[in-house]
């Protein structure tokens, strides 16, 4: 079978100073660089480079670019498409998306044909057309398979959908046509006669006889020929699907006209003009003199369905490939082989599906197109589902490999989620593999990868991310923004040493960095002791700077009662207390200020910090005094107030 | 069309490895001038050296990056007997203005009595765990406990292989079904040991890594090993650079009973073996979604390997140099196919619809 072979690609610069090739995999290219395996040996003399590998992200991009997000459009409806809807119903929808595919492609080759005639470049123009033969044979390819396998035409609209198929992929005879018509004198056109033939050949028999009216005028002697080769082909029976004809009665009659033809030649008529000789010859199927038109009908699929027009229009499905295989023999020739697109069409007519998809596969080395057409067949149940080792069918296999490597691109790799969304078997994991690689540039786009995240449960990428920028954060010393990436990322033991960031930063400066953050955290406050903490502390502030000095104190007396302050920072805490213990009201209660008397003992009571120098620990000493003595005074306040009787 | 871009790396002698940060946007490169290098991509895509230190007092056999939740945190390795770590640290103002970041050293590694060959990071779920491999045939696994102190490691196992190792690689699946496991390949020459890869995976009992398999097919020395990426599969791919390329597939066999203790009993296939190499093979790396293996070879070409949804692989790709001295331009350069100069490239595949030719909607992955 088909096998291509593939010729190494040279990279300029590398493999003369050493021989062996070091690499490695980067997102959507591979760096390559000389260098020696076998660790002994010469040193190297040159200056080393590295190269980087990858595929041309070239001048038709832009375009092709439009191409995948289009078509990224029609996949989502396509898979929204209900599976309870009667299969009849939905045959006429999957034809309209494989058109709508197809018309997508059709743009996307017009604009690059445009491009290839207007650039003043050769180079680029033949970039823009290797682009064009390229779709050009996808469309083919695509609307032959839309033909025999989605519409599934029956014996009688096949032929009309293959003439319709070729006249499609054949449009140089409406230009030649043109080009005769307005001429001067159409007639003695170099083309003329090619032209007409080329019509026939198609079964265009209209237009056929309408080019050949402009001969009939100018030989009046040869008239009644004329008119002869017109009646032929205006009685020509062409079959009517929504007609009442059946498609014997079609056949009958066509076979009627068809020896009506063959008298003419027995009895030859046609004698004096070899012209309409040899027009008279191809509409009996003459297969000498449709070989013959090689040149005009330049494909031996043009070939094929004139081949059946002429001979066999009621050509059923099944005995299509036999008339497929012979036809290519014939037109090739012995000396020619197949290329790689005849085979394709070959295995299309034989109706072998998986060959189709799998010589696309490997010929065209493009994943678009095999996961679009492949994932539009399964639809509507074409495929049976080949069991692969881990229990993936073809489809998904396809799919997956395209949206794999959609998520390389910068900006497609959107589009590339959806791909993965509707693949049920691998698509989640594949997912979640590829989607921790996007990179975070900005605080916006890692909002973006973790709104896709967060929409589809993937927890873990969820909290790897957030951890990836809070860490980035903390570094750059941006705390708030850490802070929120941790709770994010609901990382507990980083939420905790952020939170004595904080506290840091507040000893050092006196007061509280991304105030609005802190005063908001809400729940969130609870992920770890010291965050809550921290959050209640800022809250403190805040209450002592509204003056709401009695709710400040039950707060701070509950940090220390509640066990949410860290013992560390009781004493700063009890200073913290002073201001309130110092107001001319007494704000502290009775019991309030034997708890923080007691507080305060059980901080002294505790194992003395042995590092302290002896200048710290006179400040401390002094702290305490002063702590004592103010409690004493408050208690003191606060019981006469207690005991007084207002009256 | 491929193209190749070229950066002069500007390293004194042979680069040994080149290794990409997770996302594909900072490459650090080391070699036989004891020193490593750190280039980042910037906005236009251009790639910038930021960095550039001694860090060994021999060769520099590896360069590795941790996990960017750990930070930016480099490993390396060196036939000066020791591994050591590295962290960026973020730098004064006119710094980030030249575009220079520094990068200190957090620990050094010197257990080992031979050259290290090899440094890996064990996957993130496993926590900050370095791995290095030695000639004197010992895989050391250290773990920061500490992720926010990077000058602490402590050496938690000792695996001895009694063979002269020379590559290690984690197995990336963070499943609860599969415990951690790593893979060992060695260059020896011995032919008492003939098995050259060892696979040890972690025991939840005895705290202790254990050998689970020894792939006896494996009889030449080995120089590269690497797990694929597992994506939901029920068993294990490794690759093996050794005389050829080869794939075995691992599938972890069920338990007798509930409560066997000892390491996962496998039955061990051979996916695929290359030989087009025709020579020794001394790197494999699977690509990111495991659908790629890249290969190079004594014969100069690095080969991409693609299997097929009926799991028939075949060669996709060949890339090899030109032989010609370094490209100094730094633009970057269409490769031409071999004989066929670029020009005449583009002519070839043009025209009908009936010459195919590789379509430019394939996107290199």
């Amino acid at each position: 079978k088909q096998e291509v072979t593939v010729s190494p690609r040279l990279i300029p610069g590398a493999g003369f100073y050493q021989k062996h090739l070091g690499f490695e995999w980067g997102p959507g290219d591979l760096i390559v660089y000389e260098t020696n395996y076998k660790l002994q040996g010469p040193r190297s003399a040159g200056s080393p480079s590295v190269h980087i590998v990858r595929r041309d992200e070239d001048i038709c991009s832009p375009i092709l670019r439009k191409l995948f997000s289009e078509s990224h459009l029609i996949f989502v409806g396509l898979q929204k498409i209900k599976e309870d809807v009667p299969s009849k119903n939905k045959k006429s929808q999957f034809v309209s998306i494989s058109k709508n595919y197809r018309s997508v492609i059709r743009a996307c080759m017009e604009e690059l044909q445009q491009n290839a005639v207007s650039t003043q470049s050769g180079s680029l123009a033949s970039q823009y057309g290797d682009q064009v033969s390229i779709l050009l044979a996808i469309e083919l390819i695509w609307n032959l398979c839309e033909v025999l396998f989605i519409d599934a035409a029956p014996a009688g609209s096949l032929l009309l959908q293959l003439l319709d198929w070729v006249r499609l992929h054949k449009s140089d005879v409406d230009a030649k046509a043109r080009e005769v018509l307005q001429s001067d004198s159409p007639a003695q056109h170099q083309s003329y006669w090619d032209v007409v033939i080329s019509l026939v050949l198609q079964g265009r028999t209209d237009e056929a006889r309408q080019v050949l009216s402009k001969q009939a005028s100018l030989r009046a002697e040869s008239s009644s020929v004329f008119k002869r080769m017109d009646g032929l082909l205006q009685t020509m029976p062409i079959f009517n699907p929504t007609g009442t004809q059946t498609l014997t009665e079609f056949e009958v009659k066509w076979r009627h006209w068809h020896e009506e033809c063959d008298r003419c030649l027995q009895d030859n008529t046609f004698a004096s003009n070899r012209h309409l000789e040899t027009i008279c010859k191809i509409l009996v199927g003459d297969e000498d003199t449709l070989l013959e038109q090689k040149e005009l009908l330049s494909t031996w699929y043009h070939f094929l369905v004139t081949r059946l027009l002429f001979t066999h229009p009621t050509i059923k499905p099944p005995d299509l490939h036999y008339y497929a295989q012979s036809s290519m023999n014939m037109f090739l020739g012995p000396r020619a082989s197949p290329e790689p697109l005849d085979i394709i069409l070959l295995s299309a007519f034989e109706f072998d599906l998986h060959q189709v998809i799998k010589d696309c596969s490997i010929a065209l080395n493009n994943w678009w197109f095999v996961a679009h057409l492949t994932d539009l067949l399964d639809h509507c149940k074409l495929l049976q589902s080949h069991n692969l080792h881990f229990g993936s069918n073809l489809r998904e296999f396809l799919v997956l490999e395209y949206a794999s490597g959609l998520f390389t691109h910068h900006s497609l790799w959107q589009l590339a989620v959806d791909y993965f969304d509707h693949c049920p078997e691998f698509g989640r994991v594949y997912l979640e593999l590829q989607i921790e690689r996007v990179p975070l540039d900005t605080e916006r786009k890692a909002i973006k990868v973790l709104r896709i995240c967060e929409d589809r449960q993937m927890s873990e990428q969820v909290r790897s991310i957030c951890k990836i920028m809070a860490k980035r954060a903390l570094r750059n010393n941006r705390l708030g923004s850490a802070l929120s990436w941790t709770i994010r990322a609901k990382d507990a033991a980083f939420a905790t040493l952020i939170s004595e960031r904080f506290l840091q930063d507040y000893s050092n400066k006196g007061s509280f960095t991304d105030l609005d953050l802190l005063d908001n955290l809400g729940p969130a406050m609870l992920l770890s002791d010291s965050l809550t903490f921290l959050g209640k502390y800022r809250e403190f502030h805040r209450l002592y700077g509204e003056k709401r000095f009695s709710e400040a104190a039950r707060l701070l007396l509950s940090l220390m009662t509640a066990k949410i302050a860290p013992r560390s920072l009781w004493m700063t805490l009890l200073t913290d207390a002073l201001p309130l213990l110092e107001q001319k009201e007494v704000i502290f209660s009775v019991d309030q200020t034997y708890e923080l008397m007691s507080c305060l003992e059980e901080l002294n009571s505790g194992t003395k910090h042995s590092n302290l120098t002896d200048q710290d620990e006179d400040i401390e000493s002094t702290k305490t005094e002063l702590l004592r003595l103010a409690l004493a005074r408050n208690l003191t306040m606060a019981i006469v107030k207690e005991g007084t009787i207002e009256t | 069309m491929f193209v190749a871009k070229s950066i002069a790396a500007d390293h004194k002698d042979l680069i040994h490895d080149v290794s990409y940060d997770f996302h594909g946007r900072r490459m650090a490169t080391c070699s036989s001038d004891q020193s490593v290098k750190v280039w980042d991509k910037g906005d236009d895509g251009e790639w910038h050296c930021t960095a550039s230190w001694k860090t060994h007092s021999g060769s520099v056999w590896r360069v590795t990056w941790a996990h960017p939740e750990f930070g930016q945190v480099l490993a390396s390795c060196s036939f000066d007997r020791t591994a050591a770590v590295w962290e960026e640290i973020v730098g004064e103002s006119n710094d980030k203005q030249r575009g220079q970041s520094h990068w200190i050293k957090r620990t050094t590694l010197v257990d080992s009595r031979t050259s290290v060959t090899d440094v890996k990071f064990a996957p993130k779920h496993m926590g900050l765990m370095l791995t290095t491999c030695s000639a004197d045939g010992v895989v050391r696994i250290y773990e920061a406990p500490d992720v926010m102190n990077l000058s602490q490691w402590s050496l938690q196992h000792e695996i001895s292989c009694k063979l002269s190792c020379s590559c290690i690689s984690w197995n990336p699946s963070s499943s609860r079904a599969h415990p951690p496991m790593i893979a060992v390949g060695s260059d020896d020459s011995n032919i008492t040991y003939s098995g050259k890869v060892q696979i040890y995976e972690y025991n939840e009992n005895t705290r202790k890594y254990a050998k689970a398999e020894t792939l006896m097919t494996v009889t030449d020395p080995v120089h590269d090993i690497t797990f694929a990426p597992n994506l939901g599969r029920s068993f294990h791919v490794l690759a093996i650079a050794t005389k050829d390329v080869r794939i075995f597939k691992l599938i972890p066999m069920r338990r007798e009973s509930a409560n066997s203790s000892g390491p996962t009993k496998f039955e061990v296939q051979v996916m695929a073996q290359f030989d087009s190499h025709n020579s020794q093979v001394w790197r494999v790396s699977w690509n990111i979604t495991s659908t790629l293996l890249a290969s190079s070879g004594d014969d100069g070409c690095v080969r991409l390997w693609k299997a097929n949804y009926m799991d028939n692989w075949k060669c996709t790709g060949i890339l090899r140099g030109d032989g010609s001295p370094v490209n100094g331009s730094g633009h970057a350069a269409a490769l031409s196919a071999v004989g066929v100069p670029v020009a005449a490239q583009m002519v070839v595949g043009a025209a009908s619809a009936g010459r195919l030719k590789h379509s430019m909607l394939q996107y290199f992955y």
